[in-house]
């Protein structure tokens, strides 16, 4: 039986084999590792022996759960990834340990990304995801105070970043592979995902809102301190931001426009309406390209938390009305 | 319906069943590695490395159709790497550039190498893959794993999952035949209400079988401790490789390493 026979789409998150560079592959799992390392260490002390058999039922969880679809529209669908959920309700660590199985055992047994790629996927989806995903709900809460309305709302902001910043790091990769040029790949995977991750925040709160009301005493309440949950927020944000630093470096040939420009002057005329796709990304009035497209994504960075704040704050009072 | 379907085993026995399993794991590897260093446009060596895989999956016995429609799957990705046809701007010096009549854009030859070089790569990887889960045993595959120094904690809860997740996704697919029991499906094709609604009946679903995951996984974890579980996961001893596998696991590493290197000496 085929995978997609159960599972409606292939996620485009999952890299198939080929794609990746050696170079970017090394990189990738290097960090992958450390970030598994790191996970393995810290679970062990948090769950004991209890590891094992949470864990394992959970990834199998993640994995069912993926199953589970809504109709968006005509034949399209809408599901689910799971890592801000995992995140939020098993903590960072442990939710990295879940997805990394999750992710290797959908590569070894169904081939849903690639073998070698894996060290890509993991980092995206299983290390990236999570943190990400645990920072923002970890600093939408600190704004909002401890109330069920704000566990919803950052349980929502962190899954639509947590998607949305997989999908970046995804499309950098492709560039810095010289796959895919990361002027066409970065907006495309940005916007396919912003799309796709108000489906994962929809499904996420759906989750939380039904665990809260059952079990509230699963929802990560205060497991953690304030101040190591502030170094959470921190990293999650710090991450959100390095992708968006690194993202104008992410081409194999930074100065390879210009160069065609000279070398073949009519394919300048070719090359255009191509780059025009990001004009957004650039920011008005910086005259280099690329200091203008680092302005831009951490304006756009910081604009993303605005919004969740302000949401946050709106929810606030609604609540205190009613 | 249960969905022990979804294992992609095929029960064999051919000699590429009957290979150990952390040879199979480990020529694996090597086989993608091998394609994913060969140089772009190396159109001799793709062939030669296509060659091989045919020819394992004819040893096989599970069938050249069933991998192949099984890695088609990791086709749609392609999409992504077709944006390098159009005029790529680091490979201009080489190569013709092909404007497309009637629109502003051009196709470089190069960048047409390019994406070809990667869809064969990809899809080199895709069969060796497919071929791996399909004549061996996930639980051969978990063993092989922890035998090649895989963290034992990863290959534990890999083995967790494998074991549940046949029980979670029958759990699930009852749960969306409850679903459409409750309400009916227009024949348009579309939902009832609106998405927002829709989605969150789809994530009290996966709220639920959250919280029946988790309360499963403590029971699992009691019974566990009762029987005097203390935290290892201890596996029976793995077996020896046999001269049968030390002879394949040398030979075709050889062969790969070999094409890998007429590759660089034929195309670089």
């Amino acid at each position: 039986m085929l995978r997609s026979d159960i599972f409606p789409s292939p996620s485009p998150l999952h890299i198939p084999d080929g794609f990746l560079s050696m170079g970017v592959l090394i990189v990738c799992w290097i960090l992958s590792i450390i970030g598994i390392g790191v996970a393995l260490v810290r679970t062990r002390r948090a769950l004991g022996e209890r590891q094992v058999p949470v864990m394992g039922v959970l990834a199998a969880f993640i994995f069912a759960a993926q199953m589970l679809n809504f109709t968006i529209a005509g034949g399209t669908s809408g599901h689910f990834l799971g890592a801000a959920l995992a995140a939020i309700l098993l903590g960072p660590w442990a939710a990295m340990l879940t997805m990394t199985t999750v992710i290797a055992i959908q590569a070894l047994l169904f081939q849903d990304g690639g073998l070698l790629a894996l060290g890509g996927n993991i980092l995206n989806m299983a290390v990236i995801g999570p943190i990400v995903a645990y920072g923002f709900y970890r600093g939408v809460r600190t704004l909002l105070g401890n109330r069920r309305g704000s566990t919803l709302v950052a349980g929502f902001v962190a899954a639509w970043v947590s998607i949305v910043v997989a999908a970046v790091a995804c499309a950098m990769e492709l560039g810095f592979s010289g796959t895919s040029p990361i002027g066409i790949s970065l907006p495309a995977m940005a916007g396919i995902h912003a799309l796709i991750g108000i489906g994962e925040g929809l499904i996420t709160v759906g989750a939380l809102a039904l665990v809260l009301t059952t079990r509230p005493d699963l929802v990560e309440a205060e497991r953690a301190p304030v101040p190591a949950g502030m170094r959470w927020v921190w990293g999650g944000l710090a991450i959100a931001i390095v992708l968006t630093l690194l993202s104008p470096l992410a081409s194999p040939h930074p100065d390879g426009l210009e160069r065609v420009a000279e070398d073949l002057g009519f394919i300048e005329r070719a090359q255009e309406p191509l780059y025009e796709v990001i004009p957004d990304y650039v920011f008005p009035g910086i005259p280099n390209e690329a200091l203008a497209t680092i302005a831009a994504g951490i304006v756009g960075t910081l604009i993303v938390y605005g919004i969740a704040v302000g949401l946050a704050a709106l929810f606030r009072r609604r609540e205190q009305v009613a | 319906m249960h969905l022990h379907a979804l294992d992609t085993y095929q029960p064999g026995e051919s000699p590429v069943h009957r290979l150990d399993p952390r040879v199979k794991l480990v020529l694996t590897v090597l086989f993608i590695l091998t394609a994913a260093l060969t140089p772009d446009r190396a159109w001799l060596i793709f062939g030669l490395l296509e060659a091989l895989i045919l020819a394992a999956i004819l040893a096989s016995q599970v069938g050249l159709g069933l991998v192949q429609k099984r890695s088609a799957l990791a086709l749609p990705f392609l999409l992504a790497a077709l944006t390098v046809v159009f005029a790529r701007p680091g490979d201009m010096g080489e190569g013709r550039i092909l404007p497309l009549p009637g629109t502003p854009w051009a196709v470089s030859e190069a960048g047409i190498g390019r994406f070809l070089s990667i869809v064969a790569r990809s899809y080199l990887s895709v069969q060796a893959a497919v071929l791996l889960a399909a004549t061996t045993p996930f639980p051969d595959l978990l063993w092989g794993m922890r035998a090649l120094k895989v963290p034992r904690l990863l290959v534990a809860v890999g083995g967790f999952l494998y074991r549940y997740l046949f029980v979670l996704a029958d759990e699930a697919r009852r749960m969306m035949q409850a679903r459409e029991a409750r309400s009916a499906v227009p024949s348009n094709g579309r939902g009832g209400r609106s998405i927002a609604w829709r989605a969150r009946v789809t994530g009290a679903m996966a709220g639920s079988l959250f919280l029946r995951a988790y309360e499963r996984s403590e029971r699992i974890w009691a019974a566990m401790v009762a029987r005097g579980y203390d935290g290892e996961v201890r596996v029976l001893s793995i077996p020896t490789l046999r001269p049968m596998d030390w002879r394949a696991g040398i030979g075709w590493g050889l062969t790969l390493t070999v094409i890998l290197i007429a590759a660089y000496g034929l195309y670089k």
